[in-house]
C-alpha cells in the first residue's frame, strides 16, 4: 500500500505505451494500471495495457469488438486475475491485496454487466437490496429507503415488485445501474451499458451515466463501440488495440488525433459513407472484406 | 497407459478436493449470512413441499409392489404373516432412504444444477462476486442446510405411505388381516432401524445437494460446451453422480451400521 511519484496523464493525447505511462500520486487517480497482460491459454489478449484514471473522472475505452476490452475491465473488477502487470486503486496494489483488502475494493466498486446479471427470481427492489443485504451490516429500515430511493432516482420506484423479466431492455439496464450505485460506491465499472439498445435509449444512458456521475461523483470506466455519445460524456479516452492502449487522452485530442488506427475508428462512419457512395458511382470494387 | 492413469488419478484427486472444499466453504459462509432463513425457508419450499407429490406417487407404488411381491414370496414358506415386518423394515432401512433420494435429486438436485448453471452463464454468480457477496452463502448454503431437514422428512414420508402401500396390497387386494399385518410392523420396526433410516437421508441429502450444487455452480469449467448445451451437460452429470454416490453412500453406511 504505497503512493509513487506523479504526473499528470499524458498530455496532449499520445499514441500511449506502457513504457511512456508517467508514474502517479495515488491522490490525483483512483485507478492506475501498469503493463497489465492476460492469456487465455496461446491467445493473448492484454499484452501490456495502461490506463490512468482520474479520480472524479469519466473515462471510456474504446476498441474493436474482440480487442479484449471486456476482459480488461474484469480485470479491473477482479473477475478476471491478470497474468502481470499491476492495478491500484487509491494507491493500493490489487493483485497483492489480503482478503480484507479485496472486500474493501469490492464495497467501494460496483460493476455494471454488459447483459446486467439480474436476478430474474427477484423483484426489482429485492435485486437492488441485495448489495446492501449481502455486503453490509446496515439495517433492514435502511436497506429498504436506500433501495427505495435508487429506484426513485432511476424513476423505477413504481416497478419495485416487478422481476426483471417483466421490464423492457431500457428498464433492466436502469435497474442494473440502481443495482451499482445503491452501495455508494467511489468507482463504477460500466461493460458496454448500451449494447444492443436503439439510439433513443442509447442516448438515455450515456445521460443516466452523466447525470448520475455528477450527482454521486463516483468514478467511471466505461468499455463502449459509440464513439460519438462516449465523446460526449468522458473526460478522458482510451483506445485499446492489438492488447495494448493505442491512445490515451481527452475527446478533444481524440478527435484531432492523426493516428491510424484512432482515426479509422473515430471516422468509420464516413469512411463508410464515402465507400458508400464510391460503390454506388462504380468507382469502387466489391471487395469480400 | 500409466501416463492414463496418473492423470486420472491426479484429476480425480483434485476434483474430489475441490468438492470438499466447495462443501466446507458454503457451511462456513453460512455463519453471519443476513436473510439465511428466508433462503432456507424458500430452499425448503422447493426441496419439501415441490417434491412431496412425486415422493407420495412413488412411495404408494414401491409399497403396492412390495407388498404383492413379498405376499407372494412368504405364502410359499407359510410366512405371510411377517408381511408387515417385511415391508417396513425394507422400506426404513433401505429403500425409503434410497429412493427417495433418487426421486429428489431427479426433481430438486436436477432443477439447482440447472439453475446454478444459468446464473454462472447469465453472470448472475461472476455479479454476486463484484459485490463482494459470497456465492456461497447466498446460494448454496441455505440449500445444504435445507436439504438436511427436508430429506429426513421427505423420507418418513415415502416410507410411511409406502407401509400403508404394503398393506393396500396385503390386506385389501390379498386374503392378509389387517391387524396381523399392522401387528408386524409394530413388533419389528426398533429404534436402531429408525436411525439408520435417519443417518442415511440426511447423508444422502447433503451429499446429492453438495454434488448438484458443485455441478451447477462449476457449469463453465465442467464442459468443453457453452451455453445451454453446457448447462444441459452439467446437469446430466450432476444427476448421474448424485445417482451413483447415493448407491456407493448406501453401501458404505449399511456396511458400518450392521457391521456394529
Amino acid at each position: 500500500m504505497q503512493s509513487r511519484a506523479t504526473n499528470s496523464p499524458t498530455p496532449g493525447g499520445t499514441a500511449a505505451s506502457a513504457s511512456a505511462a508517467p508514474t502517479t500520486v495515488s491522490g490525483e487517480f483512483l485507478l492506475d494500471v501498469r503493463g497489465v497482460a492476460k492469456h487465455f491459454g496461446e491467445l493473448a489478449v492484454l499484452v501490456g495495457v495502461d490506463l490512468l484514471v482520474p479520480r472524479g473522472s469519466v473515462v471510456t475505452v474504446l476498441g474493436k469488438s474482440g480487442t479484449g476490452k471486456s476482459v480488461f475491465l474484469k480485470c479491473l473488477a477482479g473477475i478476471v486475475t491478470p497474468d502481470a502487470g499491476e492495478i491500484r486503486f487509491d494507491g493500493h496494489a490489487l493483485n497483492a491485496a489480503n482478503a480484507v483488502a479485496r472486500a474493501e475494493f469490492r464495497r467501494r466498486c460496483s460493476y455494471l454487466f454488459q447483459s446486467n446479471a439480474l436476478f430474474d427470481s427477484l423483484t426489482a427492489l429485492e435485486n437492488v437490496a441485495l448489495p446492501l443485504e449481502s455486503t453490509t451490516q446496515v439495517p433492514n429500515f435502511e436497506i429498504r429507503a436506500r433501495s427505495l430511493e435508487a429506484l426513485r432516482q432511476l424513476e423505477l420506484d413504481r416497478f419495485r415488485d416487478a422481476h426483471p423479466g417483466e421490464l423492457s431492455g431500457g428498464m433492466q439496464k436502469r435497474l442494473a445501474l440502481a443495482r451499482a450505485i445503491v452501495t455508494r460506491p467511489e468507482l463504477v465499472l460500466f461493460d458496454e451499458p448500451t449494447a444492443g439498445l436503439d439510439p433513443l435509449r442509447r442516448n438515455t444512458v450515456f445521460e443516466m451515466i452523466a447525470k448520475y456521475q455528477r450527482q454521486l461523483n463516483f468514478t467511471a470506466v466505461l468499455v463502449t463501440h459509440d464513439v460519438p455519445e462516449a465523446l460526449a460524456v468522458s473526460d478522458r479516452i482510451a483506445l485499446l488495440d492489438s492488447g495494448r492502449m493505442r491512445f490515451q487522452g481527452s475527446p478533444a485530442e481524440f478527435a484531432r488525433s492523426d493516428d491510424p488506427t484512432v482515426h479509422a475508428f473515430r471516422d468509420s462512419a464516413a469512411t463508410l459513407r464515402d465507400t458508400i457512395a464510391a460503390v454506388r458511382r462504380g468507382e469502387a470494387p466489391l471487395s469480400a472484406d | 497407459m500409466l501416463e492414463t492413469l496418473g492423470r486420472t488419478s491426479l484429476a480425480v484427486v483434485g476434483e474430489l478436493g475441490d468438492f470438499a472444499l466447495f462443501f466446507g466453504q458454503s457451511f462456513a459462509s453460512a455463519v453471519g449470512s443476513r436473510k439465511l432463513g428466508r433462503r432456507i425457508m424458500r430452499a425448503l419450499y422447493e426441496q419439501g413441499v415441490r417434491c412431496l407429490p412425486v415422493i407420495v406417487i412413488v412411495g404408494l407404488f414401491t409399497g403396492l409392489v412390495l407388498g404383492l411381491q413379498g405376499y407372494y414370496v412368504l405364502n410359499r414358506y407359510g410366512s405371510t404373516s411377517v408381511l408387515g415386518e417385511l415391508v417396513s423394515l425394507t422400506l426404513i432401512r433401505e429403500l425409503g432412504p434410497v429412493l427417495a433420494a433418487l426421486m429428489l435429486v431427479g426433481q430438486a438436485g436436477s432443477a439447482l444444477a440447472a439453475e446454478l448453471g444459468i446464473q454462472r452463464n447469465s453472470e448472475q454468480i461472476a455479479a454476486l462476486e463484484t459485490m463482494g457477496a459470497s456465492p456461497h452463502a447466498y446460494l448454496i448454503a441455505p440449500r445444504l442446510i435445507a436439504a438436511a431437514v427436508s430429506f429426513p422428512i421427505q423420507t418418513v414420508f415415502f416410507s410411511l405411505i409406502g407401509i400403508w402401500g404394503g398393506f393396500l396390497s396385503g390386506s385389501l387386494l390379498l386374503p392378509l388381516s389387517g391387524g396381523v399385518y399392522w401387528a408386524s410392523v409394530h413388533a419389528s420396526v426398533r429404534g436402531p432401524d429408525v436411525r439408520e433410516c435417519f443417518i442415511k437421508a440426511v447423508v444422502f441429502g447433503l451429499l446429492t445437494t453438495a454434488i448438484c450444487a458443485h455441478n451447477g455452480y462449476n457449469t463453465h469449467r465442467r464442459s468443453r460446451t457453452t451455453g445451454a448445451r453446457a448447462v444441459s451437460a452439467s446437469t446430466t452429470r450432476a444427476v448421474v453422480v448424485s445417482s451413483i454416490a447415493v448407491l456407493a453412500a448406501d453401501y458404505v453406511i449399511t456396511s458400518l451400521l450392521v457391521g456394529n
